[in-house]
This record gives structure tokens, C-alpha cells and sequence, in this order.
């Protein structure tokens, strides 16, 4: 028994693979003959990696401490009163949406369209190894949605924003009383729309022909491209819709920022976009 | 295949350290490197049986999967077990609360560096959950027949981020409650069910009787909040998402391990 110690004895199974690129390597690696053993291929990479993981976690508690503030004080609000970093990407819509837009629908967006994800994406290619040329548009878009959104969003959120929400650069000096004017106006009265009623009904077509008809005239268009026919109506209707929420929300934010407008649609006590 | 140990070779440190009387008396055989033995190391072990005994080669990789599953996992563990520690010194309370965490940074015998570890974790917790969504993305292991554990998974991300806000108000400091006052104010504009969301009134919600009511326990954040929020801190998000990580790490056994290209 004890001659056959050998710690790290070449077992056939260590040889190294070709350096391929994409799918090639990926397939080269599956396709050679043994399957490694997860003891000790595995379990090494999994201890290694926990090792130092669990040294960065023990040195960053050494060095920097939780935070501690005053002692919890309902008649003092702070300004700014932050969320958590991670829910700012939430808090930050608030500045472009209402409450319940900001606070509650898109979020249960964000969650349910994740879930969908797989069910919508009927594309095979792309499974289980790195890609972009297969699978172009899913990578784009979640690639934007949440590096360049969500991360981007909390971002702005951490560093650029001061008192009253308003936005200071990191090494700008928090001014709680710096002046912002709040020349925000709705984009039917931008566009010289008087009339409360022709607004609502202007607002109604952007928002409808945003959310349905683009996406309904795309279909319309294309509805013979075997990508389109291959997804069928309901499930190009959920990518389309969620896609153009998702792109709405942007152009909410170019908006508001390139031309200080409010909401597009108001429907007085019941629904501003 | 057994490794080959034909060759004679001068005894190394290895060899002086395990041949002698002293060792042998303690362990009786060393470890053989035989294919039996690494099947057996995984198979026959609480802790690593839940791994498959063998495995294809890119699934090792840590440019495949960077690790990040399991390093949640383990920040998961982290928080678990500090936050246990955490439990023995802290009352749920509007009246002991912020004193108690005050009383664990500076008098109790490594009290802060727990809760440093506890705060730490949890937030290491949530990058790593988003780094191992964006891998799984970005290999397209959602796709079938992986279908459904991403949606276990999406559901795992929803209790990360809901156990990282209710312990985010346990210290009871000014950070706290207002960071889950602006939080908890959302829930007043839930269409239907918030006292300020569309149809909200028109449905009899008031301020008293609504989401937000719900989840604060009341009109503010107050000690009521405080208490409701401990509860689903330790108790209730935790054991849900402990059962879905079972669920999780079954499903990825029977979905046929770590993708890979087929
Ligand atoms: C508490 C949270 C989570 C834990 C502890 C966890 C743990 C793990 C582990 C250990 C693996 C094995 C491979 C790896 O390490 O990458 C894995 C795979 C997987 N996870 Fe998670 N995960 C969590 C959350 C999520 C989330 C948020 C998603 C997606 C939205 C997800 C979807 C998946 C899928 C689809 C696989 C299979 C990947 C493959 O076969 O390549 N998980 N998870």
C-alpha cells in the first residue's frame, strides 16, 4: 500500500488541451475520451478558490469595520436617505418614474423577465460554452441591461448623488442647500399640446405605439423571417414587450435629461408615465 | 490506471516525514492515488458527495464557471455561522437593539470582527450571486435542461437581496432604519394593495391597513419593524433559501452536471 503514495502522480487524465478558441476548445475538451475525477481536479480548484476567499473576507473584516451610526432617530431624516447599494439601481428610478412604476412594477419586471429567460430564449446554439457570435442579440441585450443599467444605475446612484437627490461629482461638496430649478414640463405640453385631452390621447398613442406598435409592426414585417416565425407570437409578445420596457426606461432617462421632461402620458389620479 | 512508482527515487521529504515508526503508528497506510480511491474520496464523504465521483474536463475550469456558485455558497456559510454568534448578544428591540451591536463592536471578545465578517459576507454574497448569474448567462447554461434551476436560482437571487435588506436595519442606527424607510415606502404605492397606489384607497387601504403596513408593522419604522424583520432575517428567508439551494444543487446533478457543449 504505502509504495503507491505519489501526490501529484500524472494520471492520463491531467494531459492539457490545445489552446482553441469558442466552441472549438469547448468541444475539443468534451470530446476527449476520460472524464477527469472530481478528487482531486475539483475539489483542489473549489479549496484553492475558497481558501482565498476566505483570507480576502478575514483581512477586509480586520481592516474595515461595519459601519455604525447614530442610534436610530425617527425625527431626523438624513438627506440624503439612501437604500442599500444594491437596491439603488431602484431608488435611481424613482427620479424618472412614480413610486409604484419605480418601486414595484419594474422591479417585479426584472424578476419575472429573468425567469423567463430560458423559456423565451429557444435559441440552441450557445449551450454551455462561451460565445457571441450564436447568440448575438440575447448577449446584447442582457450584457446591457445589466452592466451598462442595473450596475451603471447603482454606480450614479453611490458616487453622483448628494442631498435632495441631486447629482454632485464625488469630490464636489455636498451642498444640502444647492438650487436646482424644476423646469420639468410633460412632453405634450414640450410639444405645444394644450389641451389636457388631446395630451392624454397623445401620450396614450407614444406609450401604446412604444409598448405595442413598434413591436406589433415589426411583426408585421417580419413575421416571415425564421427567427420570428421559429419564436411564435406569444413568445416574440413577451421578448418584445419586456425588450422595449427595458429601452423605454432609457429613453425616459435621455428625456428627462436632454429635454427636462416629466411623464409622456398623464392620466390625472391614476397613471403617469 | 494505476500511477507508475517503478522507479526507484531517493527517499524525499515526503518519504522521511511518513516512513517511520512514529507516523505509521498514528496513520497505518497512506492515501493510494488509485482511480478506486478518488471515486471513493468523493462518494463515501458527507461534505463532497454531493459531488459527482467523475467529471467532464471543462467543468473544472475556472474560466468556466469561475467559481462563483460556489463561492456564494460559501459567503452564504460565512454569514450562517457568524450571524449565529451574532444571535447569543443581540435583542430584537427598539430599546437593546443599538446597544447591543454597540456593546458586541467594543466589548465582547471578537464581537466586532464577527460582525465585520457577518456585514462583509453578506455583501460578498451579493456580488458573487450577480457575477454567478452573469456566468451562467454568458455559458447559456439556462438553456434546457437547465431551464428550471435558473428560475431556482432566480428565485434564490429575489432571497439574497431580502435577507441583505432585513439585516441591513438590525443595528438600529441611523443608516438603518432610513435606509429601510425609503425601502418600505415603495410597498405604499403597490398598485391594489398600497395605501398610495393606483386603486390602493378605492380598495380600503389605509395607511394602517396596507403592503407597507405589512412589512413595517405599523405607519413607521419602529420597533414593531425591528422585530418582524429579525424574524424574517433569521428564521424565515434563510430556511427557504436554504431548502432552494438543496433544490438547486440536486437539480444541477440531475440536469447532467456542469454544462458543457453537446
Ligand atoms: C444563493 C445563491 C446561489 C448558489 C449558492 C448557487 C450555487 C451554484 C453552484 C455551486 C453551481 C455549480 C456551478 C458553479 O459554481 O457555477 C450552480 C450552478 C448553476 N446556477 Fe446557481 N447558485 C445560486 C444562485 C443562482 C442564480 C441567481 C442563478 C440564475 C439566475 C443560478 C443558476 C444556475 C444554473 C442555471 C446553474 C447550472 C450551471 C451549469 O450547469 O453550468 N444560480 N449554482
Amino acid at each position: 500500500m504505502a509504495e503507491n503514495i505519489s501526490p501529484g502522480a500524472p494520471i492520463a487524465d491531467q494531459e492539457e488541451v490545445k489552446v482553441q478558441s469558442g466552441r472549438a476548445r469547448a468541444l475539443a475538451a468534451a470530446d476527449l475520451p476520460d472524464k477527469v475525477h472530481t478528487w482531486p481536479y475539483l475539489v483542489r480548484a473549489e479549496f484553492i478558490s475558497g481558501c482565498v476567499l476566505l483570507l480576502v473576507l478575514l483581512v477586509w473584516s480586520i481592516t474595515v469595520d461595519a459601519p455604525m451610526e447614530e442610534p436610530a432617530n425617527p425625527t431626523k431624516t438624513p438627506n440624503p436617505s439612501k437604500a442599500p447599494w444594491y437596491f439603488l439601481g431602484l431608488q435611481e428610478m424613482l427620479v424618472y418614474f412614480d413610486p409604484w412604476i419605480a418601486g414595484v412594477v419594474l422591479p417585479s419586471l426584472i424578476i419575472v423577465g429573468l425567469m423567463v429567460i430560458p423559456y423565451v430564449d429557444i435559441n440552441p446554439k450557445g449551450n454551455g460554452y462561451y460565445t457571441w457570435s450564436e447568440r448575438k442579440f440575447a448577449i446584447a441585450t442582457f450584457v446591457f441591461g445589466f452592466l451598462v443599467l442595473w450596475v451603471g444605475m447603482i454606480t450614479i446612484g453611490v458616487f453622483f448623488r448628494g442631498p435632495g437627490w441631486n447629482l454632485f461629482m464625488p469630490w464636489d461638496y455636498w451642498d444640502p442647500h444647492k438650487v436646482v430649478p424644476l423646469t420639468n414640463i410633460d412632453l405634450p405640453y414640450f410639444l405645444g399640446i394644450r389641451s389636457e385631452m388631446v395630451a392624454m390621447l397623445f401620450g396614450l398613442v407614444c406609450v401604446g405605439g412604444w409598448l405595442v406598435g413598434v413591436p406589433g409592426a415589426i411583426y408585421q414585417w417580419k413575421k416571415n423571417s425564421p427567427v420570428i416565425r421559429e419564436l411564435g407570437f406569444v413568445r416574440y409578445g413577451i421578448v418584445a414587450t419586456l425588450f422595449m420596457i427595458m429601452a423605454g426606461v432609457v429613453v425616459k432617462m435621455f428625456l428627462r435629461h436632454l429635454f427636462n421632461i416629466k411623464y409622456i402620458l398623464v392620466i390625472p389620479n391614476i397613471l403617469n408615465v | 490506471m494505476p500511477p507508475d512508482t517503478e522507479t526507484k527515487k531517493k527517499p524525499g521529504i515526503f518519504d522521511v516525514i511518513t516512513e517511520n515508526y512514529v507516523w505509521r503508528s498514528i496513520f497505518r497506510h497512506g492515501y493510494a492515488d488509485t482511480p478506486r480511491n478518488r471515486v471513493l474520496q468523493v462518494s463515501a464523504n458527507v461534505w463532497l458527495h454531493l459531488h459527482p465521483s467523475k467529471m467532464r474536463r471543462h467543468g473544472i475550469r475556472y474560466r468556466h464557471t469561475w467559481c462563483a456558485g460556489g463561492l456564494t455558497f460559501l459567503l452564504y456559510l460565512c454569514t450562517v455561522v457568524t450571524g449565529v454568534v451574532l444571535m447569543f448578544y443581540y435583542r430584537p428591540t427598539g430599546e437593546y437593539a443599538y446597544w447591543d451591536v454597540k456593546y458586541l463592536d467594543f466589548d465582547v471578545p471578537f464581537g466586532m470582527i464577527m460582525r465585520n465578517m457577518h456585514r462583509w459576507a453578506a455583501h460578498g454574497m451579493v456580488i458573487f450571486i450577480w457575477l454567478h448569474m452573469f456566468r451562467v448567462f454568458m455559458t447559456g447554461s439556462y438553456k434546457p435542461p437547465r431551464e428550471f434551476n435558473w428560475v431556482v436560482g432566480v428565485n434564490l437571487l429575489t432571497l439574497t437581496l431580502l435577507l441583505s435588506f432585513t439585516g441591513y436595519l438590525l443595528p438600529w442606527d441611523q443608516l438603518a432604519i432610513w435606509a429601510v424607510t425609503v425601502g418600505t415606502n415603495m410597498a405604499r404605492a403597490t398598485p391594489l394593495l398600497g395605501n398610495e397606489g393606483p386603486f390602493g384607497p378605492q380598495l380600503g387601504m389605509t395607511p394602517r391597513y396596507d403592503a407597507r403596513a405589512l412589512l413595517t408593522a405599523g405607519t413607521v419604522v419602529g420597533s414593531p419593524t425591528l422585530l418582524r424583520f429579525y424574524v424574517l432575517h433569521c428564521i424565515f428567508i434563510p430556511i427557504i433559501a436554504s431548502i432552494l439551494m438543496i433544490l438547486h444543487f440536486w437539480r444541477i446533478r440531475k440536469d447532467g452536471g456542469i454544462s458543457g457543449p453537446l
